[in-house]
Parts: C-alpha cells; sequence; structure tokens
C-alpha cells in the first residue's frame, strides 16, 4: 500500500507574521517550519511503514521553495521520498485552486492512501482534504483521532460534540488526522542526515498540466479586500490573593450580572 | 430578495443554537431558507421561522445519516441548483466543514471558513475572518458564488425576527459514491447536565494548574455555581484529566462566551487561539507572569485551589 502525505510549510507560530502587500501571507520574511498538525499525518505514515501495512511513503507539499525544509524534516520522520510543487503562478491561490493542484499531483504520483493534518496551522481552514476527496471522486474519513487500515479499507474515530463515530472507507481514500493519534517522534541525529539523502522531485504546474491561469491570486474565487489589527482589549484589573481575591471576584462577576 | 441557505442542526430537543446564529446572521444576506435533514416537525418548522426561516427544505432520505458528510452536500448542491441562493451558511465544525468544502468544489464557489461577520457590500458578499491567530482580522469578498461560508458558533447573537415558513419536501437518492465512507457506529456523548461547551454563556477552563484528575474536579465545581460549561487546556486532555472533547483550543474547540474563567491555565498561543474572543475574560493562576493575564478584564494572581472554592462560597452567599 502506498501512502502519499500531504504536508505543509507554514509561518512559525510564535513568530510576527504579516501581510504581504497583496494581502496574501508574507512567507518570505517570516522564519517556516513543517505545520505541526501535519506531523502527526507524518507520524501515522511511519507507523503503517513500520508495521509493514505501506510499503510507500510520499511527502507532498506546495509552496515557495523553502517549503522543501518541511520536507526534509518529514523526511527525518520516516518515509522514502518527497515531491515538491513549486511555480510562481500559485502564489495567493485560494482553496480551490489549491486542492486543484494538490489533486493532480496525487492522480500523478499515485497512491493509495492520502493522509494529512487536520488543518494548517496558518490558515487554520480544514478544508482542503475534502475538496481534495471530491475533486478525486475518492473517500473521505476527515478529523481521524485513531485511525488503522484493514482489508483495503480505512477505519477512524471522530469525536464531534454530539457523538463518538467510527467511520470506515474503502480506499483509496484521504484522511485528516488530529493531535489525538500522538505525538511525531522527535528524529534523532542519524535520521536527520539519512534525511538529507532522501530524493525530492521538484514539479510546476505545467508538468502537472494545470493552466497557470487557473490558480493564483488572479483566478482566486475569494479575495481579501482589507485587514486590521484585533482591536487590543482594555488592560484589565489584576489582583493578588491575600484572602480576599475570592470576594474581589465576586463583586466583578456580580458587576457584570455573571452571579 | 435571493435565498440563503441555512444548513440546520437539529437534535431531539429542537433546533441547535448556532443554527438560529445562522438565520440571525443569513437576513444580512437575504431572505433565510433553512435546509433540515430528516423530518421537520411542526416544533422544528416553528422555532426556524422565530428566528426570520422564510422557507424549510426537509430533505427526506432516510439513508443522510448512514455516511460521512457526502449524502448531505449531494443534497445541498441538488437544492442550490433550483433555489439559486446567493450563499451557504453551515456552522463550523467537523461536518459543518466537509459539506462546505464538497459543495464548494461542486458549484466552484468560493469558501470562507470560520467566519465570524457576514454583510453584503456593494452587491457582493462579505465575511470576517479572525487570522493569524486571532490578531488579525481579515475581510473577504466571495468572487464567485454563491459564496459557501462556515460560521463560527457564538460569533453572533440568535436574534428572533418571526417569519412563516413554507416547507418544501426535498426527494434526494443518495449516490453510491457517497456511500464509501459509512458510519459503523455512533455513541451519543452522555449528557453532564451542563451546557454545551461552544454553545455557552460562561465557561470554566482548567489548566496545568489543576495538578491532577481529583484537582480538575474544582473546575467543574465552579462550572455548576455559575451554570457554566467546562473547559480545559491541552495539557488537561493529554494527561486525561479531562475527556478531549473539553479541550479548548487550536486543536479543540473554538468558544466566544460572555465569561471565559480560566483557572491554572498559563495561555500558549494555541489555547489563546481558541477562546479570546470571550467578552469577558477573568484569570486565575499563581505565576503573575502566566502570559493569559495581558488578556484579563479581571486576574486574580493566586492558588486556584484556594480561590475557587472561595469563589463558590460567595457565589452561594450572593444568592442566598
Amino acid at each position: 500500500m502506498k501512502i502519499v502525505v500531504l504536508v505543509k510549510y507554514v509561518p512559525e507560530p510564535t513568530a510576527t507574521w504579516k501581510f504581504a502587500p497583496d494581502l496574501t501571507v508574507d512567507r518570505a520574511g517570516v522564519e517556516g517550519r513543517l505545520s505541526e498538525l501535519d506531523e502527526y499525518a507524518v507520524e501515522q505514515a511511519a507507523q503503517l511503514a513500520e508495521k509493514g501495512v505501506a510499503s510507500e511513503v510520499v511527502f507532498l507539499t506546495v509552496g515557495p521553495a523553502k517549503a522543501s525544509e518541511g520536507l526534509r524534516k518529514a523526511l527525518a520522520i520516516g518515509g522514502d521520498k518527497a515531491v515538491h510543487v513549486v511555480d510562481d503562478a500559485i502564489h495567493g491561490s485560494c482553496a480551490l485552486s489549491t486542492s486543484l493542484v494538490l489533486a493532480k499531483a496525487l492522480e500523478k504520483e499515485g497512491f493509495d492512501l492520502v493522509l494529512t493534518g487536520m488543518a494548517s496551522t496558518d490558515a487554520e481552514l480544514s478544508v482542503i482534504p475534502s475538496m481534495v476527496a471530491d475533486r478525486l471522486g475518492i473517500n473521505q474519513a476527515t478529523f481521524a483521532g485513531e485511525l488503522s487500515v484493514e482489508g483495503g479499507a480505512v477505519t477512524i474515530r471522530r469525536d464531534s460534540d454530539v457523538a463518538s463515530e467510527r467511520i470506515t472507507a474503502s480506499l483509496p481514500a484521504i484522511v485528516s488526522v488530529t493531535d489525538q493519534t500522538g505525538e511525531a517522534r522527535y528524529p534523532a541525529f542519524k535520521a536527520i542526515m539519512g534525511a538529507k539523502k532522501k530524493p525530492i522531485t521538484t514539479w510546476s504546474l505545467a508538468d502537472l498540466g494545470v493552466d497557470a491561469a487557473a490558480v493564483g491570486l488572479g483566478a482566486a474565487s475569494v479575495r481579501t479586500i482589507d485587514v486590521a489589527p484585533t482591536p487590543a482589549r482594555t488592560a484589565g484589573t489584576i489582583i493578588t490573593d491575600d484572602g480576599e481575591g475570592a470576594a474581589q471576584l465576586a463583586d466583578f462577576l456580580a458587576g457584570r450580572g455573571f452571579i | 430578495m435571493s435565498e440563503v441557505l441555512v444548513i440546520a442542526e437539529t437534535t431531539a430537543a429542537g433546533v441547535r443554537k448556532p443554527t438560529l446564529e445562522l438565520l440571525t446572521a443569513a437576513r444580512a444576506l437575504g431572505e433565510p431558507a433553512a435546509v433540515v435533514f430528516g423530518e421537520a416537525s411542526d416544533a422544528v418548522v416553528a422555532q426556524l421561522g422565530e428566528y426570520g426561516a422564510t422557507k424549510v427544505y426537509a430533505v427526506n432520505a432516510a439513508e443522510v445519516g448512514d455516511y460521512l458528510s457526502l449524502p448531505k452536500a449531494e443534497a445541498v448542491v441538488q437544492i442550490a441548483g433550483t433555489a439559486n441562493p446567493v450563499a451557504i451558511l453551515v456552522t463550523s465544525g467537523p461536518e459543518g466543514k466537509d459539506v462546505a468544502a464538497r459543495v464548494a468544489v461542486r458549484l466552484n464557489s468560493g469558501i470562507v471558513p470560520d467566519a465570524t461577520v457576514v454583510a453584503l457590500d456593494g452587491g457582493n458578499v462579505v465575511a470576517t475572518q479572525t487570522v493569524f491567530a486571532g490578531r488579525w482580522q481579515a475581510r473577504s469578498q466571495i468572487v464567485r458564488g454563491p459564496a459557501v461560508i462556515t460560521m463560527r458558533p457564538n460569533a453572533t447573537s440568535a436574534e428572533a425576527a418571526a417569519a412563516s415558513p413554507s416547507v418544501e419536501t426535498v426527494d434526494v437518492a443518495v449516490s453510491e459514491a457517497a456511500k464509501g465512507a459509512k458510519i459503523t457506529s455512533r455513541e451519543p456523548k452522555v449528557s453532564t447536565g451542563r451546557p454545551e461547551l461552544t454553545d455557552a454563556a460562561v465557561v470554566v477552563a482548567g489548566g496545568r494548574g489543576v495538578g491532577s484528575e481529583e484537582g480538575f474536579a474544582v473546575i467543574g465545581q465552579t462550572a455548576d455555581a455559575l451554570g457554566a460549561a467546562v473547559g480545559a487546556s491541552r495539557t488537561v486532555t493529554d494527561q486525561h484529566w479531562a475527556p478531549h472533547e473539553l479541550q479548548v483550543g487550536q486543536t479543540g474547540k473554538t468558544v466566544a462566551p460572555s465569561l471565559y474563567l480560566a483557572a491554572g491555565i498559563s495561555g500558549a498561543i494555541q489555547h489563546r487561539a481558541g477562546m479570546q474572543s470571550s467578552k469577558t475574560i477573568v484569570v486565575v493562576n499563581k505565576d503573575p507572569k502566566a502570559p493569559l493575564f495581558q488578556l484579563a478584564d479581571f486576574g486574580v494572581v493566586g492558588d486556584l485551589h484556594k480561590v475557587l472554592p472561595a469563589l463558590i462560597d460567595e457565589v452561594g452567599k450572593r444568592k442566598g
């Protein structure tokens, strides 16, 4: 069974993010990393390879040149090789266009199972897995808290506000995983060095047969028109408990009608 | 005026509060038309009408609930084909995101997930999102419609605006392709008697500072004193001091209650992303340097195991 893991190279969550003049995320001016939420998918793929369930694990990313650093990190955790779709025309693509590029790349690479994180830590949309599933006409099993693969099908547990469900989807399928599946291992020095020898193939839009006019900022189905900083909260009252802290807190809550 | 499709969520208790919020938000864009899966009882239709639904589409397909998301997406696409709506509103959540994403691909429509505000601006649908871990507000125009928007629960308050909806039964056939992901079991969450975390007006949440599973009990007791839902930081759920469904933050629930009382939570950026839209924030932490104090309207530097029991007593006294 061949697994392709979709990963994203995102701005470091603790860094100061900025908008570029075209109101896209300024990716050039900020430190990046492999999205933490994709690391869980990378780890699941590595475990399925160790169990002998997966015979091949490939990491796939769409992003600027620097995104290859994210692929190296994934390759240090596990996997065999990686594919990097990089093309200046992709800049500013909306979710619809991004899912088109990913779907075409998956078709070209071939797969039985696609794994990815429940969201990226930058855009946090959580819609790409379902969009890719729809474009490829494959099954989806999203927001998996645990997963297992058996007999040509993947089974997941998914928790919602109202129920905990088990879902079985026949392969080929795409599964997005949550942090409930378990932390990714910390790669040892030897694994980091070994990752440098694993091949990364680079594809352009032309390699995928995607028309450059169908993607990018110009073709976006959603366009950011303005951005503004969230108004700062006015500084609150901070007291130190000297035995009267609870009474003062109760006064505050009563004053706002909560008691 | 154009229709705005609102994908309704109902339970045995009636229409869920986030759906009433969608109906309220939809009125800024056009005439709300609710899509109900399964039987649209008189009570459900009346409640949808009370919040402004002028039409109810009752989707009639017994199998819709047996498979993951796709049968609902097919039904919405079918209805959109004849209703020609200006927008389709869905509540953010695992199923809502799945349905919205599939619908957007099939209609080749722009999608804005996790919107907090929707508006018409010069005839265009514009949606506001909180981005960059809550630090910025971005307004986006949907260039190709119908606009597909998932909205965060509690971002707007539900306001009644009575209408008398007509009910249209829609027969849909679940396609073979939509039967690929089968729900093989469903265990309903056991009701705690407390409000649902994402709907609640007041949330009391505990973090690492509670110290243990036993230590977390005071969070529930405080919540009960205030009629609140219980939340937790990721540390607490990772340690199994509280179940995962109570986790507030990037990989858990996003909440925006009137009051968020955080005890023993230092306030990692991932946690703040899930609660910083709360209207009033109270922080109790023995570490005066805890970053969450920066968001606090009222903060108590002190031991939560002393402050919260004393607060419960104070609440009891004041309620008499």
